[in-house]
């Protein structure tokens, strides 16, 4: 084993003791903080560490859209493994796409009825396989977050340099910063402070949080993964809790730099473009999904899915879902008035939401009898 | 999935590097973070060294939280 300087006395148990000591102290009798950590490395190290349960009662760590798998939208996940029956393809992926669930099948069993799938640990691996058979397409899915996407960049970049013609990959990023941002504005969701994914803070730096500062008046910690990490940042998030006065601290200055990793993020910027993007469980999202460039579409595994149309008119139809508000309308958060859609896009002969299809649905109703109220359109 | 390592630096050639991490050797790539040298620590992820790691802050963010809550705080 190499000696690890690094992070050796990040797993230091008196240490680790004295911070959940410290922690138990400050949160007051009968209030628990909710804190929410947006990174799976987080979830399993807070599980597998048993932070969770020794904060039990004075913190509760709440599991964020922080696993990129688990967040990539079902239509995705089918197109991704319809890229496996494309002809003289080899599909390459991370080992934990393998099992997910398309709604017709996983690649798993795709690739046990014949298709080509191969496991690889990292893009350049993709890259290779398709210099070695320049008569073979390879396809490499693109899923994970900031941290991950520049070293997909670089591949592209690198199938690029090779001047590959059989090397595409269909990118499914995502960036984090429009998702956590949706989760603040919700009023359904209550919270007290993020810990901030330590490896997408990598790249983007403490700065790439600072927004949560900024524009929401809200504390985050920028946090490793050891259990000293984990814990010297949900202590911090508690004393600002205390004081009042939210900031985005870093508490990983090992690795994360104030403005992050500068080439790392250009190498995102020049082959990604953010678009609207649907996450699974939260809907879509405002530029928050990472897609190939148009001067590099010859390495966009979408143009080979289907049709470029249905693509661009799946989007659509899901953005005009997305800006449906019927869920408020039944919950009684807002009126059918102040639905965008209403009476314009959205009408009893081409309802997009529930609301306005039922005859009895408030949209319905409104749509006949209160236009003329003050209401818009009308 | 946004799991990272930290690996010593053994080797670099071009935008390649041997480093080691838990025993073994591993080849990866550098291009995301330029003038490794042997001897450095670097943080590994999908076969990319991500960034640099800086034993020094490593040290001094122990050292606060050893002074502000460790043995010798007595808090």
């Amino acid at each position: 084993m190499v000696k690890q300087p690094i992070a050796d006395g990040f797993r230091d148990r008196k240490l680790a003791e004295r911070l959940v000591a410290k922690i138990r102290e400050l949160v007051p009798a009968g209030r628990t903080l909710r804190l929410m950590e947006v990174c799976g490395t987080h979830t399993m190290a807070i599980s597998r560490t048993g932070i969770r349960s020794a904060l039990a009662g004075k913190v509760d760590l709440i599991s964020g859209p922080g696993c990129p798998v688990c967040v990539t939208a079902a239509e995705d996940i089918d197109r991704m493994i319809a890229c496996a029956d494309l002809p003289n393809t080899t599909v390459t992926t991370f080992g934990d796409m393998m099992r997910v669930p398309g709604s017709r099948r996983s690649l798993e069993e795709a690739r046990a009825a014949g298709a080509k799938v191969q496991v690889v640990s990292s893009p350049a691996t993709a890259v290779e396989l398709a210099k070695t058979d320049r008569q073979r397409n390879v396809v490499f899915l693109g899923v994970g977050f900031e941290t991950t996407a520049p070293t997909v960049a670089m591949s592209v970049a690198a199938a690029e340099e090779a001047g590959l013609d059989n090397f595409c990959i269909y990118s499914a990023h995502k960036r984090i910063e429009p998702a956590m941002g949706a989760l603040l504005q919700d009023p359904g969701v209550t919270l007290d402070g993020f810990i901030c994914p330590g490896h997408v803070a990598v790249v983007l730096g403490r700065q790439g949080f600072e927004f949560l500062a900024k524009r929401f008046h809200f504390p985050a910690v920028v946090a490793g993964f050891e259990p000293v990490d984990i814990l010297a940042a949900i202590l911090e998030l508690v004393t600002m809790w205390h004081t009042g006065q939210p900031a985005v601290v870093n508490a990983y200055g090992r690795v994360v730099r104030e403005e992050g990793n500068r080439d790392a993020r250009e190498m995102i910027e020049r082959f990604f473009v953010a678009d609207d993007s649907e996450w699974r469980g939260l809907g879509f999202i405002a530029d928050s999904g990472l897609f190939l460039r148009q001067e590099y579409e010859r390495f966009d595994a979408r143009r080979l899915l289907d049709s470029v149309p249905v693509t661009a008119e799946d989007r659509e139809r899901k953005k005009l879902l997305a800006a449906c508000r019927c869920g408020d309308v039944l919950k009684g958060k807002i009126k059918p008035l102040d639905c965008p859609l209403f009476a314009s896009r959205c009408q009893p002969e081409d309802p997009v939401g529930p609301c306005m299809v039922s005859s009895e649905g408030a949209c319905a109703a409104y749509f006949r009898f209160e236009r003329g109220q003050g209401g818009r359109n009308g | 999935m946004c799991l990272a390592m930290p690996a010593l630096v053994r080797k670099v050639d071009g935008d390649q590097a041997e480093v080691e991490m838990g025993g073994n050797v591993w080849q990866v790539k550098t291009g995301l973070v330029p003038n490794l040298k042997p001897g450095d620590y670097v943080l590994l992820h999908a076969g990319f060294a991500l960034e640099k790691i800086d034993p020094e802050q490593a040290e001094e963010t122990l050292r606060l939280l050893e002074e502000a809550y460790g043995e010798a705080a007595n808090s």
